[in-house]
């Protein structure tokens, strides 16, 4: 499987030897690929069952739930790194589950489709609904729940007290410093409890 | 198609064996059923253990009745989730139950009568022990997995607590890390049953020549009961008068049975105080309510399961009303804040508690996953 843009970026936040626990960890390709490149004690969190399934046949500790009703199985501060990868923009309780995170991770790492690039907005601006490598899917058919651009993410994180420690946002797996909000279609933030 | 290997034995252990209760057993038989083939560094053995009403005979025709098939055929055989062409299962009959293994039904070697209502109360910590006895006959120093659902998910787990150092994976099916006052209720209800049926004799009915067949009826209903969901009982019977073809679908007014339901649960009660042994239903709920590992840890499962080496696979049903999913969570919430190895499954499946016997492809496919990857971990 192609590896994700994000993930060399969000491991070179992750120290070895911690404890990570990745939400909505799909078919447990990133913490396939994390495991490959630092050892690391990690659990993922996925609802869907065929996704579960892949995560067992890969031997990764996986945990069949909703994160949509939060993280009452982990204890406060009881992982290094709690990973949230393209996942915030699928759940509902946006809120609730950035509370979650940082309430169960020393430090989280938080990656999201960057609605404000510039492909995004122009396609708005041409009246349709943008399609992209950061979203791929049409309005119709899209599992995201939520758009939200850097700028909207820094103000969230802001007025929930949560501190951002790093950031580092991305274009076709390149960092994009000028003006990220406008040239970055992917956007990573590490984060914890102010 | 390769082999089964099925091979029945019973195996006689002389050491008296200390009990929970601080009794003491002088000595006793376990009827096992093995499948497939041990290998040389006997490394590949799986452990299968039973809730209630189970019995060794965990796959495959029986050897004396082809058309009585293991409990569990679904799950264990050749090519099966748990396959025997790689695993070396072993199913065993519990000290206390009726298919073989010493039980009331046993004589008593000082009686010279069957142990009837002597027998000891014996719970999951002892079974756990005698398995740990018989893995020592048949030199099997540590097990590639054990692994139950229901009761035998609470072996399984004991195994993990009491043997740490002995057991490489647990799998724990459709369980619970102890029971809830409703569940102990409902098996007070059972075993009621039986107490109060003139049959009973105080639990020497053998001498009488009598069995409680009327409390054991009763008792397997109730039981049947909390096997099921609503919607699956909704969907197999709903409100159906049991009718013969052409006669009239009016009321009967009367107290017989009139609803298919009340038709399948006398026939399950029927067919289950024919096989089934009355003491052995007591000991055996009993077995259940007393478990609960956390309860010398203050109430702290988390304790409980602090010493546990073994990675653990738990698996929960969305419709299992009698250990529903919260009860699974309860195990995987104290290994995960205790940082042990865990997977959890929670499967969408209609049929509630029952779920964990019946054919559910999402179901058996993530066991299949599961023990293929111990294999490839283990090469």
């Amino acid at each position: 499987m192609m590896k994700r843009a994000d993930f060399a970026a969000i491991a070179n936040w992750i120290s070895s030897d911690s404890q990570v626990l990745d939400l909505g960890c799909g078919d447990g390709s990133f913490l396939e690929f994390l495991q490959k490149q630092k050892p690391v004690h990690s659990y993922g969190v996925e609802i869907d069952d065929a996704r579960v399934l892949s995560c067992v046949q890969k031997g990764l500790n996986v945990i069949q739930q909703d994160l949509e009703g939060g993280l009452a199985l982990f204890e406060d501060d009881s992982f290094d790194t709690v990973v949230l990868s393209q996942t915030l923009q699928t759940i509902h309780q946006t809120e609730k589950i950035l509370r979650e995170v940082v309430r169960v991770g020393k430090e989280s790492i938080i990656s999201f489709p960057n609605f404000g690039h510039w492909s995004h907005r122009l396609a708005v601006g041409l009246g349709h609904m943008p399609i992209s490598k950061s979203l791929p899917y049409q309005w119709y058919n899209t599992p995201n729940v939520r758009v939200l651009t850097v700028a909207d993410f820094e103000k969230l994180a802001s007025t929930l007290g949560l501190k951002v420690l790093d950031q580092c946002i991305l274009h076709e797996g390149r960092q994009v410093t000028l003006m990220p909000n406008l040239f970055g279609s992917l956007a990573l933030f590490r984060i914890r409890r102010a | 198609m390769s082999e089964l290997h099925l091979s029945r034995n019973t195996i006689h252990f002389a050491e008296p064996l200390p009990l929970q209760s601080g009794a003491m057993l002088s000595g006793y038989d376990l009827v096992i059923e093995t499948y497939g083939k041990l290998n040389a560094d006997k490394s590949n053995a799986v452990l299968i253990c039973h809730a209630l009403n189970a019995s060794h005979h965990v796959a495959g025709p029986s050897p004396e009745d082809e058309e009585d098939i293991g409990w569990w055929d679904n799950m264990i055989g050749p090519g099966k989730p748990v396959d025997t062409d790689h695993f070396f299962v072993i199913g065993v009959n519990n000290l206390g139950s009726c298919f073989g293994s010493t039980g009331p039904m046993s004589i008593n070697p000082l009686t010279g009568k069957p142990y009837g209502a002597d027998f000891p109360v014996v719970t999951v910590e002892d079974w756990v022990n005698t398995q740990a006895r018989l893995a020592d006959k048949l030199g099997i120093r540590k097990f590639a997995a054990v692994m139950g659902g229901s009761l035998g998910g609470m072996q399984a787990m004991a195994w993990a607590i009491q043997f740490p150092k002995r057991i490489d994976h647990c799998v724990v099916v459709a369980s619970t890390p102890k029971l809830s006052a409703q569940n102990i209720a409902f098996n007070e209800v059972a075993r009621n049953a039986i107490l109060s049926d003139p049959d009973f004799y105080g639990g020497n009915y053998y001498e009488h020549g009598v069995v409680p067949k009327r409390g054991l009826r009763l008792a397997r209903m109730v039981g049947h009961i909390t096997y099921l969901s609503d919607d699956d009982m909704a969907e197999k019977f709903g409100r159906e008068l049991q009718r013969p073809n052409g006669e009239s679908d009016d009321y009967r007014f009367s107290f017989d049975v009139e609803f298919e339901v009340e038709s399948y649960l006398r026939h399950q009660g029927e067919k289950f105080s024919t096989y089934f042994d009355a003491n052995t239903y007591l000991l055996i709920t009993r077995a259940l309510d007393y478990f609960d590992p956390s309860r010398r840890y203050g109430g702290s499962l988390n304790r409980a399961l602090a010493e546990v080496q073994a990675k653990f696979l738990v698996v929960s049903f969305s419709t299992d009303w009698r250990f529903p999913p919260n009860r699974s969570r309860e195990i995987v919430q104290s290994l995960l804040s205790n940082k042990s190895a865990v997977s959890y499954a929670e499967i969408d499946a209609p049929h509630g508690h029952d779920a964990f016997l019946l054919d559910d492809e999402r179901y058996h496919n993530l066991v299949r996953a599961y023990f293929k990857q111990m294999r490839e971990v283990q090469a």
